[in-house]
């Protein structure tokens, strides 16, 4: 029998906030959509090539802590990011692995024990109808992912069609290592990095911040010493890119996340890297961080680099 | 930073995988205009490796694929975009009308706004409902459309601490622009009255009630008016 139909999985119990996530929506910007998605693309998009899923399939995304969930015809799981201490019917499981559940066995998940955000890829993939393209949820609006929300005990989703193909892999430790916490996140300058005195943006590269308790997918707000503008300085609303550190008049700096205001008024100091967003989805309220300026070249041949790691990361079969 | 001026364009990096397109420094409607067609001309042609667009009032964030383009190769790649700007037809405007019942529970500060300009709240609904105003882009939250230009006698700064929630359908004004809250959102304009149209609807095919460069005037109807309206 190739393709079974009707997997499902059970939420009974949702976890702090958890909501189905993919690679996001691209190109409605015009129309003031966020590009949603997951907040660690990388860990999505591992746990996908562990289940067998192409990389952009939807899964679940687990936000400190995670759910717990029933598989009434079972189903081929990971887990990836941070470590929810995970275990199947009472058995601890190993994360960054492919599990097969048979049918009936509960998935239970904890706080978690390193980072922000811990995904669960099920093979086929969670079938939410699309929303502009993706299967992403934003929260704020109630736009796609399923009904628009998080989920919430007792919902029950459809897993993709998929052949349901175990084969036990699993990825390096040292590789799962290299993709773990980093405090200092790189960035470039911003656009409006000329608002700030020489003093402020010199600052601003040795101060360590604190990741305050309001921070969420839209933005992580920032704690620590206040970043001073140049007096008079007033701009135009403009478009904002992803991972913009953006410092209203408090001072107090603001890094625009996945689910982010299309366009925004507050100067721009500098912007994260691509290759360390994958990190910033990861930061927990009250972690320390720290921002290291790198040139647009350095930024881009992080992100080729990183994309080879990628491609090279070899999964072992056990 | 690199900053080069192209036929009165500037470009400058906004991240290591975007660039933003100045048109000017200021906000005209012209140089709006030239937002809308570079916008309409990369729609019906379209480059590879970017992935999204911004439009405001007078730039557009390109937001591209890095691991294909440079800001260098992109920036190529759109001068002559630039250079055709004059040529690009863009759609009529459309002339849309927002019923919207202003003061009281739905307008929570428009005696205030009155007040600081020394108009009565009567004076102030009239000169919101005066004017024909633009849609510069749609920004913020799906389906939020910057309006402007405010009367110069109604402009107010923002609130100082913004309210945790804005009820969707909220007109609000700031500075010199005016909009309405799509969604029940955080928000810091100061709100002067409500509609009760759904300005953002993922089921309806153009799912935004507005569009870019269409006009907007604002039609004041009584609370009778809104809840026949909203539940008709």
């Amino acid at each position: 029998m190739s393709a079974i139909r009707g997997r499902a999985i059970q939420v009974q119990a949702p976890g702090l906030h958890t909501t189905v996530q993919d690679l996001g929506r691209k190109g409605y910007g015009p129309l003031g959509v966020s590009p949603s998605g997951a907040a660690d693309r990388l860990a999505l998009r591992l746990g996908n090539r562990l289940v067998g899923n192409a990389d952009g399939a939807a899964a679940l995304e687990m936000t400190l802590i995670g759910g717990t969930f029933l598989f009434p015809e079972g189903a081929v799981v990971a887990l990836t990011g941070s470590d929810f201490g995970a275990s199947l019917d009472g058995a601890a499981i190993e994360p960054w692995t492919a599990i097969d559940a048979r049918p009936g066995q509960t998935l239970s998940l904890g706080p978690t024990r390193s980072g922000a955000r811990c995904y669960l890829s099920v093979q086929g993939g969670i079938a939410v109808t699309p929303f502009l393209g993706s299967a992403s949820t934003h929260a704020l609006t109630g736009l796609g992912g399923f009904e628009g929300r998080p989920l919430r005990k007792g919902d029950v989703m459809q897993i993709g069609p998929a052949a349901n193909s175990f084969r036990k892999k699993t990825i390096a430790a040292h590789v799962a290592r290299r993709l773990s916490l980093r405090n200092v996140l790189r960035f470039t300058a911003g656009p409006q990095a000329d608002c700030f005195p020489e003093a402020s943006l010199h600052a601003f590269g040795e101060t360590t911040y604190r990741v305050g308790e309001q921070s969420n997918r839209m933005g992580l707000r920032l704690e620590g010493e206040p970043v001073a503008q140049l007096p008079g300085q007033q701009m135009i609303t403009e478009g904002v890119s992803l991972g913009a550190i953006q410092v209203p008049p408090s001072g107090l700096p603001i890094i625009l996340f996945v689910d982010q205001q299309t366009t925004g008024g507050y100067p721009k100091i500098g912007n994260v890297i691509a290759a360390d967003l994958h990190r910033v989805g990861q930061l927990r309220p009250r972690d320390e961080i720290r921002f290291e300026q790198v040139t647009l070249k350095t930024a881009r041949s992080l992100l080729i680099e990183q994309e080879k790691t990628l491609a090279s990361i070899e999964i072992f079969l056990e | 930073m690199p900053t080069p001026i192209s036929d009165g364009a500037r470009f400058l990096p906004a991240s290591d995988q975007s660039l933003l397109i100045y048109f000017g420094e200021k906000i005209t409607p012209e140089a709006n205009q030239r937002v809308r067609k570079l916008l309409a001309l990369l729609a019906s042609e379209p480059v590879a490796g970017i992935r999204n667009l911004h439009p405001a009032y007078c730039s557009l964030l390109v937001d591209f694929d890095a691991l294909k383009l440079s800001h260098g190769e992109l920036e190529l790649i759109l001068r002559p975009y630039l250079d055709r700007l004059e040529d690009v037809p863009l759609p009529k405007s459309r002339e849309i009308e927002i019923p919207t019942c202003y003061g009281g529970e739905f307008g929570p500060d428009l005696s205030d706004v009155a007040a600081l300009h020394g108009l009565t709240p009567a004076q102030a609904i009239e000169l919101h409902a005066s004017v024909a105003y633009l849609v510069y882009f749609l920004g913020f939250v799906p389906g939020f459309a910057y309006l402007g230009e405010l009367p110069e006698a109604l402009q107010t700064s923002r609130l100082a601490t913004p309210r945790r929630t804005v009820p969707a359908g909220s007109v609000g004004i700031a500075g010199n622009q005016t909009g309405v809250y799509p969604f029940a959102t955080p928000g810091g304009w100061r709100l002067i009255g409500r509609t009760p149209i759904t300005m953002f609807r993922p089921d309806r095919s153009d799912m935004s009630f507005l569009s870019i460069g269409d006009r907007v005037r604002f039609t004041p109807i009584s609370a009778a008016r809104f809840a026949e309206l909203e539940n008709p």
